[in-house]
């Protein structure tokens, strides 16, 4: 039987007493292209967190691949680039090839050492996100949009079979959004990897998701593109907190 | 001038601790600089010199015996584990490890001084670090302590560089930050006990991050990184300790001397080349 990559049921979660999700259900389909929106403070990154075991529902239960999450071990199925890539100590003198093989520190596990096969494996996930070119570059002397790849790569040289990118085109141009997107349809349709990404770029997610999930602390909406893209003015108020006025951009 | 130090023992054994701490002092160091945590090396040497206080003392006054290398080693073992404590418990606040750390490391070492009416020169060796000071018994101590710590770090290697540049990026894939970080801090523990008899408890935590801060402007990779620092650490040591010698001078001082020194080098060749790029004659 197939699990879903993602199961949560009846999930709560509250900061200190504030309610920060609420009878949160959803799943995610093995291979889907899962988008998730939603006003700041709406529970987003905290729905990550739970996902990968950072926090722990105080209600209800997530499972990973049909296991529940406190039983899941193999954690090198989940690649995860945060928010936090955006604003990482650009300072650090460490190369693509350095910073993208510390993906595989967990897979090949203590005691344990980086042998020549890791190496290949780096450099064949380094040319996967188009930064071939760069591979003993300091990160810190790339573009933002590079950098972005760089730890796209880091999340995929694991194999993962879920990858989960948190608002990962902040500080991003718009050209290299653009590049980003198609990069990541491509892991979707030609690698197969489930892909959840939490944005604020509805416009995008309309085009490239197979679902979107409209989430501020409980779920106003689960869907697919078009049933998003025929919600009301008044439907997607309800979902951001205050008055919605939908204008459409040409995402190519 | 290295003949002296080859001929004389108590020479050869500071010689060759000075070259097992030039190794050992920048690479913990590396780690440190990029974790930004720099200060705990001040901290954690001034926790060394109470234990090694706490040791005179208790030789003088109850002629227990205790080496103060030792007893300057369990102290600043026990430092560290208290500096990971305290920074769990002030996890927005964890800079403020270090300052009450630091000012109970001086103050244990006021009260030991005290209670044992002073130390004279032994304790101004301590503080500045002495060409002569090093036994056989503290060498090959020091020796074990850093091969143990080169063991360490070739084994843990990879996820202390994971750690250190992404620590929610380690956590989520899997590595155990809070037993590395431990194991890490102990690591800077002994490498401080160790190198304060050559260097000195008010100049150990600049061997550690002055060979870094000159490298970090010159290296491509953190691999790179770490081979500068010892190159440089290396540098400083042997002619810091042979001027000191010559000059009697106590070598924590001219091995700092010799690092700044390094340091702007490395600073003024990232200024040459870089004018050399804006004016196209590379």
């Amino acid at each position: 039987m197939d699990h879903p990559v993602v199961s949560m049921e009846n999930i709560y979660y509250a900061y200190e007493r504030n309610p920060v999700l609420n009878d949160v259900i959803f799943e995610i389909p093995r291979g889907a292209f899962m988008g998730i929106v939603g006003p700041n403070g709406g529970g987003k990154t905290t729905l990550i967190k739970l996902i990968l075991g950072l926090l722990k529902p105080d209600n209800g239960e997530i499972r990973l691949f049909g296991q529940p999450i406190g039983k899941f071990k193999d954690w090198s199925k989940i690649g995860f680039v945060s928010q936090k890539a955006n604003t990482f100590n650009k300072g650090f003198p460490a190369t693509v090839f350095e910073v993208v093989s510390m993906g595989l520190t967990a897979k090949i596990g203590y005691f344990k050492f980086f042998t020549s096969n890791h190496k290949k494996k780096v450099l064949e996930t380094i040319d996967q996100v188009g930064m071939g070119a760069y591979a003993y570059k300091n990160i810190g002397s790339l573009s933002g949009g590079q950098q972005q790849r760089v730890f796209i790569a880091r999340a995929l040289v694991s194999d993962p079979e879920l990858l989960i990118l948190d608002e990962p085109t902040v500080g991003v141009d718009q050209e290299n959004v653009q590049k980003f997107y198609n990069l990541l349809h491509q892991l979707n349709k030609k690698y197969k990897i489930t892909l959840l990404l939490i944005t604020h770029d509805t416009a995008a997610m309309t085009i490239h998701a197979t679902g979107i999930v409209g989430l501020n602390k409980e779920i106003y909406f689960q869907g697919t593109p078009d049933e998003y893209n025929a919600l009301t003015n008044d439907k997607l108020s309800q979902l951001y907190g205050h008055p919605v006025h939908i204008a459409t951009h040409g995402h190519s | 001038m290295l003949a002296d130090f080859l001929e004389y023992n108590f020479l050869r054994h500071t010689f060759l601790t000075g070259i097992l701490i030039g190794v050992i002092a920048p690479l913990l160091g590396t780690f440190i600089v990029v974790r930004r945590l720099s200060l705990i090396a001040d901290a954690l040497s001034h926790v060394t010199l109470a234990g090694i206080a706490f040791g005179l003392f208790m030789d003088k006054k109850l002629a227990l015996g205790i080496a103060p290398l030792y007893s300057g080693m369990g102290f600043s073992v026990l430092g560290s584990i208290f500096i990971e404590k305290l920074r769990g418990v002030y996890k927005a606040y964890q800079e403020i490890a270090i300052p009450i750390i630091l000012s109970g490391g001086v103050g244990l070492s006021v009260i030991f001084i005290a209670l044992a009416d002073g130390f004279n020169t032994e304790l101004f060796n301590y503080l500045f670090g002495s060409v002569s000071a090093v036994s056989q018994t503290d060498f090959y101590s020091i020796l074990g302590i850093s091969i143990v710590i080169i063991l360490v770090i070739r084994l843990f290697y990879k996820e202390l560089v994971t750690l250190s540049f992404d620590e929610e990026h380690a956590v989520v894939s899997g590595i155990h930050a809070k037993r590395i970080h431990l194991l890490f801090i102990v690591l800077t523990a002994l490498v401080i006990a160790a190198s304060i008899r050559v260097v000195g408890v008010l100049l150990v935590s600049a061997l550690m991050t002055l060979p870094v801060a000159a490298s970090m402007r010159i290296a491509r990779g953190f691999k790179q990184m770490i081979l500068f620092s010892i190159v440089f650490g290396e540098v400083a040591v042997i002619i810091g300790l042979i001027s000191g010698y010559y000059f009697s001078i106590p070598p924590g001082g001219t091995i700092v001397v010799v690092s700044i020194a390094i340091l702007l080098v490395t600073l003024g060749m990232e200024r040459f080349s870089f004018r050399r790029k804006v004016h196209g004659t590379d």
